[in-house]
């Protein structure tokens, strides 16, 4: 860690880290800036330039995701030369993209949609063409709309610097720059997502989400992941009773980072194969009964295998997919219950 | 019958181009069978030479007897056996071959420093280059002065980098010095993406030992063991002369390790560019080497500091590498003495465009604009002169009335061109000013790396609407656009592209604004290029009938009887301008 | 887990996730961590941007590989020989942390012994690992600060597991690489609460927090607790549960959230013994292999529909809440339990699931500091937390171990129980890949991770192959002495000569058809990572 150092910012001094960069330090004393490239777990980009302060002694507005913070410095997070160029940047990026934010599932939950918001940015100067990309469906999970990319390389960074795959790279070059995979073609794709999750903008999204429900019908459940024992959390978004996304928050053990299970994982929960009411073998067939009768069929049937061979002719196996209070309850029936330590789990397995 | 006959055959790429391979073919076959090669032997030495700037002329010969040079323009093959029959022979120069007072001009006013060798030496041949000093510099130093000593020599000399932003070398050289670094390293910036620009390749065909000399006194004071020349694969010519170099520098023990017994070590590598322009800024140029997608990144850190690999790096240009042996061979003074208080030395200038004496020049800094264009350029090729384009895409033009501002890094900026990496493109009354603009920006916008936004979109939309203004749809309000657009562009863009992007257009209409007012409001292009604008009419009164150009127009626009004036039906002209090209009337008129 | 837990008296995963960004060494033996653990493996791959230096110890040449700094490929069932010999080199460079050993351990000397005999040569003659490879690795792991070590069922899974635990602890020890931040050792966990499960007593000899069924002292804390009569008798693990039933013994099996017809070894054995018993209960969120045998099927709800904590890896009690209702009859597990509990005359009575919650903290000391309102964020607490003002303990053994000295325990090498023949010549080992998760009855239910690995394949090299004459794609038939599948061959680098590999994943061919019943004899853990097998065109 390094020393804390004094800077100001819009006037006000602040006591900061000294290993910051100046939208780090702005963002940890209060202070918006407004960014599309920046991700505090990526190395500084500098791609988008939303993030212009101004910095006295330095001639040039600078990006504050790219500066790192010196004692003493003094910060201007705003004035009308810097929001001028925001805006216009934020109106160029308008003028290359297809503004259908009415059947965008990202609609809400957009970082450009605020941005043009923010900024009022009805009309646009500069229209002009726009890039046109042909759908490509060639992956199950992830959902490319590139007309809506800003390039800002987030996917690009997280792929290499987090995933270490480098499944996809800026190609092409001058407005037609485009990500993409080598050869447009997803050769190591390790469909995490992780990508997914940090673009601003709706050029990547699940497949799985499309049409299901936007940001202001989600309710947001923080839990944890039902496969392996990484033990990631993840963040259901349900709408109408159906878990309809997953993503997860930076703040997290996993720091916000799932792999294919977890981020995509999740259809099962609604699969139309989940058992539905309690069976019983009759005529060695499997038959659906009531709770009540199963139940009694279970208790009483342990009951006598209890009295006639003993605790100990009766075994319970727990499952490591449990919580820890239904295997606690489970060892303790077994246990207290049925009087036998017959009890284990498939940890083994 | 001469004692000493050495002839000298320009091969630089324009050489080549031309024919010298040929040419020399022809003088080894002439010589050996005239049997002067047999009894001048020893003396006799027919070098390869580089460049040496008057390309136009390629290709040229120096035929030196016993000291006496004669130099031949426009050589080609079959003409090497009457220079050998007269001359070497009998004496007798041809005279009618023998360049001209225009081509002395040429030479006269310039100053050479980085090209005093070149055209002299036989780069495939580092013994050439020793016979003329080359070196020296580096057995002065290494071993004898320390880091420190020779970066105050560099500092002192004033010395300021020659890739475009003008940096001071010493300077840059003593920040990369400082750091404590297990690794740190030189690199050779040969990129020269410029479109036009040749001063590079021609420095390192011609005397590619002097880069290998600059570079390793570089890595001495810095304390790196490992450098990269990184140049485009489109230069093989280049690339091939400067692996010979490095072979031979080897070999001979001036790179490699232990140099000289002094315990510095110091390797060179090429690393070939795929030619994006981008890729020759510094830290875009970094990363390519690094295996990734050549983009640029923020400074700082500057490269100096974190460089390639993350290692503190000095990254120099060819030239600025090649002043350096001269700069320690002859002193900081000598070198100061050349230039403005503070642009110091030479600069090698591509001189193109509409003028006489077209080439490769290197002038001292602060010679005036109007001494190049009209002693060393020989004046105007046709027209009238207009203005001058300096800096490439990056630059601006300067016009007419500043004819005598001195070509210098301060005088230029403020002016608002640039030096920049040495193009200098001379325009006259037949060149539209809006038209120059598009072309640059046709090319940044495609040589954008589409990181940053308004790099990316911003000159996409710039060249957009200088497409509707040069096409006769411009729009009122365009040129208001273009300069807040430009100036936004430059003030928020990443790297040194973006940020001179719209420096064609701003000084192009600063200078010029008239010229984008006609095109917008009267529909109209001033210098007639502008193809969407142009009408093509026969004016009756001067047309003979001839029917050439009926003949020559490609969409059949062109009618009339033979032997009477002819008509342009201006609804299937396509204005390709093939009439008026034709017409030995001057009938035809464009407007 | 028993391997650690006699060694150090506990068994966990010593460290943490986080932690392991500052390792300067990471050994990862036995384990596919970027498909089975990918964000351990992202933490990995960091440590690597920091300068750490990765050491892969596996048969296969799984995608760790691609990031490691020196790749060790040991023939399956070896490992205890390699690490021998990375032992024995850095015993005699004189690599150990005498002060460490002096402190905080006990029969070092019996390790040194033991390992005297394995030289780097005839380290290699065992695992196929050059010599000069073994050496590096010593020096890599032995050389640095921080090393951890990482492992997951590729040591667990075989007739020696434990030994292979063992070696490990012995390796850890020697270089003092425990006891502090970004070092020690880390078995992985598979599944998401196997730790919770472990740690509520899910064993068949301990109660709740490692407590020993057959000390006294904690039966009588038990059943005052519970009050409840308890027995005192170790009881039977799964494994021993199905040789129990298969002898007429273990008349009825109540199982929750598990497929054993499934994820046995030899899983027609298991079949089998489940058919003879009385009574099988499957509780389960689908009709799985297992509840297809059952006689009672209850239908349980899935981790969406429910409130509680699981405990990851690196014991991590986090929070798991409900989101949406269930289908149908469904009814999560601790309601039917304790439905059935309280039919059969033993009432439990909590409201809700952090009333459970707090009872375990008042059973086990290390779980009384934790509770929901300390596990809300998103890095919950891990345990030790023994008061609500401690922090959680992000590393384990910081004072010493549980057990007083952590214990060297001399191992040699033993073949594993299954060793190739001339009939099946290949070494089959099995597990996961990064699509499908255990048995698949989840992943598989999910349409795109069906659709990128549709179904089984049998991993084969190249020159295996062609050997066979056998083509990418094509149907082959895997036959051990238990069984025979068919399934396609996928021939790729990833195995070593003479080792095929298949997911385990996949019922129309499954894996465990194939495999061993044998089990490590202490910790009963049957052997999944080898047997021999044959290969035929199918
Ligand atoms: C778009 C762009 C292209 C550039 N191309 C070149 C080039 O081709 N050659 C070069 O020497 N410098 C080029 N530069 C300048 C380099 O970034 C860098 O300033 C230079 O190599 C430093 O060397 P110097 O100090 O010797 O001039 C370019 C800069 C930009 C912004």
């Amino acid at each position: 860690m390094a020393d804390r150092i004094n800077i100001t910012i819009d006037g006000e001094k602040v006591n900061v880290d000294g290993g910051l960069t100046v939208l780090q330090a702005a963002r940890r004393s209060g202070f918006h800036i407004p960014t599309l490239c920046d991700d505090d777990r990526l190395k500084p980009y500098g791609g988008c330039r939303l993030c212009l302060v101004s910095i006295e002694g330095i001639p040039r507005p600078v990006t504050a995701c790219t500066t790192p913070v010196t004692d003493g410095m003094v910060v201007e997070t705003s004035n009308d030369h810097i929001e001028r160029l925001r805006r216009t940047i934020v109106e160029l990026l308008l003028s290359d993209h297809p503004n259908d934010c009415m059947t965008c599932d990202r609609a809400g939950d957009c970082t450009l949609q605020e941005l043009a918001y923010f900024y009022g940015l009805r009309d646009n100067r500069f229209w002009g063409e726009r890039r046109r990309y042909e759908d490509d469906d060639l992956n199950p999970f992830i959902k490319r709309d590139m007309e809506k990319c800003v390039l800002c390389g987030k996917c690009v960074r997280v792929c290499r610097e987090v995933q270490g795959v480098g499944a996809i790279e800026i190609s092409y070059r001058g407005f037609g720059a485009k990500v993409c995979p080598p050869y447009e073609r997803d050769l190591n794709c390790e469909f995490c997502g992780q990508c997914v999750s940090l673009c601003p903008t709706g050029a990547l999204s699940g497949k799985q989400w499309s049409g299901k429900g936007r940001e202001k019908d989600v309710k947001k459940i923080k839990t944890v992941c039902p496969y392996c024992g990484c033990g990631c959390n993840l963040t259901l978004h349900v709408s109408r009773n159906e878990v309809i996304r997953v993503s997860s928050e930076p703040d997290t053990i996993n720091e916000g980072w799932l792999c294919p299970k977890g981020r995509f994982g999740y259809e099962f929960i609604k699969s139309p194969d989940l058992l539905k009411s309690p069976l019983i073998r009759k005529n060695g067939k499997l038959e659906e009964v009531t709770w009540d009768e199963a139940l009694k069929f279970v208790s009483e049937k342990l009951g006598s295998i209890k009295e006639k061979y003993g605790p100990d002719a009766i075994g319970g196996l727990s499952s490591a997919r449990c919580t820890n209070e239904e295997n606690y309850l489970f060892q303790k029936f077994i246990r207290a219950g049925i009087g036998t330590n017959n009890v284990d789990h498939c940890a083994r397995l | 019958m001469p004692k000493a006959v050495d002839i000298r055959i320009c091969m630089g790429t324009g050489g080549i181009a031309a024919g010298a391979s040929a040419v020399l073919e022809r003088f080894e076959e002439e010589l050996s069978s005239t049997g002067v090669g047999a009894s001048v032997r020893e003396n006799c030495s027919r070098h390869n030479v580089g460049c040496r700037g008057f390309c136009a002329r390629d290709v040229l010969v120096d035929v030196i007897l016993d000291g006496e040079r004669t130099t031949y323009q426009y050589i080609k093959p079959d003409m090497v056996q009457r220079i050998v029959e007269e001359h070497i022979v009998s004496g007798n120069p041809v005279e009618d071959w023998v360049v001209t007072d225009d081509y002395h001009n040429f030479h006269e006013k310039q100053v050479k420093v980085v090209l005093s060798d070149c055209g002299e030496v036989d780069p495939e041949d580092i013994n050439s280059y020793k016979s003329r000093g080359g070196y020296k510099a580096v057995e002065s130093v290494i071993g004898s002065k320390t880091p420190e000593d020779v970066i105050e020599m560099i500092k002192s000399s004033g010395l300021r980098g020659r890739g475009g932003a003008g940096f001071p070398t010493g300077l840059k050289w003593e920040f990369a010095r400082k750091p404590e670094s297990d690794q740190k390293y030189i690199i050779c910036n040969a990129d020269e993406g410029d479109p036009g620009a040749f001063m590079d390749r021609s420095i390192i065909e011609g005397n590619p030992h002097s880069v290998i000399e600059g570079m390793t006194i570089g890595a001495y004071c810095i304390g790196a063991d490992k450098g990269y020349v990184y140049i485009r694969a489109e230069y093989p010519l280049a690339v091939k002369r400067l692996r010979i170099a490095l072979e031979q520098a080897k070999e001979a023990g001036y790179l490699g390790e232990n140099i000289l017994g002094s315990g510095f070590s110091f390797n060179i590598k090429v690393k070939l560019g795929a030619g994006a322009f981008v890729c020759g800024e510094e830290t875009a140029l970094i990363a390519s080497i690094e295996g990734q997608r050549g983009m640029p990144r923020a400074k700082p850190p500057f490269p100096a500091q974190q460089g390639l690999w993350g290692k503190p790096t000095v990254i120099n240009n060819v030239e600025t590498f090649s002043n350096v042996p001269y700069i320690v061979t002859k002193g900081p003074d000598w070198f100061s003495s050349f230039g403005t208080e503070k642009s110091k030395g030479t600069k090698v200038f591509a001189l193109t465009g509409k003028i006489r004496n077209t080439g490769l020049i290197e002038v001292p800094m602060g010679m005036s604009l109007k001494e190049i264009i009209y002693d060393i350029g020989g004046g105007m090729e046709r027209g009238e002169f207009k203005a001058v384009q300096t800096g490439g895409p990056s630059g601006g033009c300067i016009p007419k009335d500043m004819i005598d501002i001195n070509v210098d890094f301060e005088s230029l900026a403020k002016v608002g061109s640039i030096v920049g990496s040495g193009g200098m493109v001379v325009l006259d009354d037949t060149d539209c000013m809006v038209n120059i603009a598009k072309f640059f920006l046709e090319f940044t916008q495609r040589e954008s790396c589409g990181k940053c936004t308004p790099c990316r979109v911003g000159t996409k939309r710039l060249l957009e609407i200088l497409d509707r203004v040069t096409e006769g749809k411009g729009k009122s309000g365009d040129i208001e656009l273009l300069l807040t657009l430009g100036q936004d562009i430059k003030d928020s863009s990443l790297c040194g592209l973006g940020q001179t992007a719209p420096n064609p257009i701003l000084s192009t209409i600063k200078y010029f604004r008239d010229e984008y007012e006609a095109h917008i409001n009267e529909k109209r292009c001033p210098a007639a290029v502008c193809k969407a604008m142009l009408t093509y009419t026969i004016l009756e009164d001067a047309c003979k009938g001839c029917t050439l150009c009926a003949k020559a127009c490609p969409s059949d626009a062109i009618s009339g009887e033979k032997k009477k004036p002819h008509v342009i039906d201006q609804g299937l002209c396509v204005k390709c301008g093939a009439c008026f090209d034709t017409c030995k009337f001057k009938a035809v008129h464009k407007e | 887990m028993a391997g650690l837990a006699t060694v150090f008296g506990s068994g966990a995963m010593s460290n943490s996730m986080p932690e392991i960004e500052d390792n300067d060494v990471l050994f990862v033996i036995g384990s596919n961590t970027k498909e089975n653990h990918p964000i351990v493996a992202l933490r990995m791959i960091k440590a690597i941007q920091k300068g750490a230096k990765m050491i892969v110890a596996d048969p296969r040449k799984v995608p760790m590989v691609k990031f490691a700094h020196l790749w060790l490929q040991q023939r399956p069932g070896t490992d205890v020989a390699l690490l021998n010999s990375i032992m024995h080199v850095i015993v005699k460079e004189d690599l150990i942390d005498k002060e460490f050993i002096k402190e905080h351990t006990e029969d070092f000397e019996e390790v040194v012994k033991a390992i005297e005999d394995y030289t780097p040569e005839k380290g290699e003659e065992i695992t196929g690992v050059p010599a000069e490879k073994i050496v590096e690795a010593a020096r890599i792991y032995a050389g640095s600060p921080n090393a951890g070590i990482f492992y997951t069922m590729g040591i667990t899974q075989h007739s020696h597991g434990t030994e292979n635990v063992f070696s490990i602890a012995n390796l850890a020890m020697m270089t003092g690489n425990l006891g502090k931040a970004s070092a020690g050792v880390n078995p992985l966990r598979g599944q998401n609460n196997v730790q919770g499960s472990t740690d509520m007593g899910c064993i068949p000899n301990n109660y709740p927090g490692y407590q020993k069924v057959d000390i006294k002292e904690n039966h009588e804390k038990f059943e005052k607790a519970w009050e409840a009569r308890l027995s005192e008798n170790i009881g039977m693990t799964a494994t021993e549960m199905i040789d129990s039933a298969m002898k007429g013994d273990l008349k009825a099996v109540y199982i929750m959230g598990e497929n054993p017809a499934m994820s046995d070894p030899d899983i027609e054995h298991t079949k089998k013994a489940l058919g003879k018993l009385d009574l099988l209960v499957v509780q389960d969120i689908f009709l799985t292999e297992t509840a297809e045998l059952a006689d009672v099927v209850l239908p349980a709800t899935t981790f969406a529909s429910k409130d509680g904590t699981f405990t990851n890896t690196d014991r991590r009690v986090q929070r798991v809440r409900k989101a949406v209702t269930p289908a149908g009859e469904a009814r999560d597990d601790a309601w039917i339990i304790k439905q059935i509990s309280g039919l059969m005359g033993y009432e439990m009575k909590y409201d809700g699931s952090e009333d459970v919650f707090n009872e375990i903290g008042t059973v086990w000391p290390a779980f009384a500091g934790i509770s929901y309102s300390r596990v809300e964020s998103g890095m919950g607490v891990q345990w030790p937390c023994p008061s609500k003002d401690h922090p959680g303990t992000p590393f384990l053994f910081a004072g010493g171990f549980p057990r007083g000295k952590g214990r060297f325990t001399a191992v040699s090498y033993r073949e594993p129980a299954e060793i190739t023949d001339k009939e099946y010549p290949f070494a089959l080992t099995t597990g996961r890949e990064l699509f499908h998760y255990h048995t698949g009855t989840m992943t598989r239910r999910v349409k795109p991770l069906d659709e990128i690995s549709p179904e089984a394949y049998v991993e084969i090299r190249p020159e295996d192959a062609s050997e066979l004459s056998v083509e990418n794609g094509s149907l082959v038939n895997v036959s051990s002495r238990r069984g025979t599948i068919k399934l396609k061959a996928r021939i790729s680098d990833r195995p070593g000569r003479g080792v095929v590999f298949i997911p385990f994943h996949f019922k129309e061919a499954a894996a465990n058809v194939l495999t061993n019943t044998a089990t490590d004899p202490i910790c009963k853990i049957p052997e999944f990572k080898v047997c021999a097998v044959k290969v035929e065109k199918g």
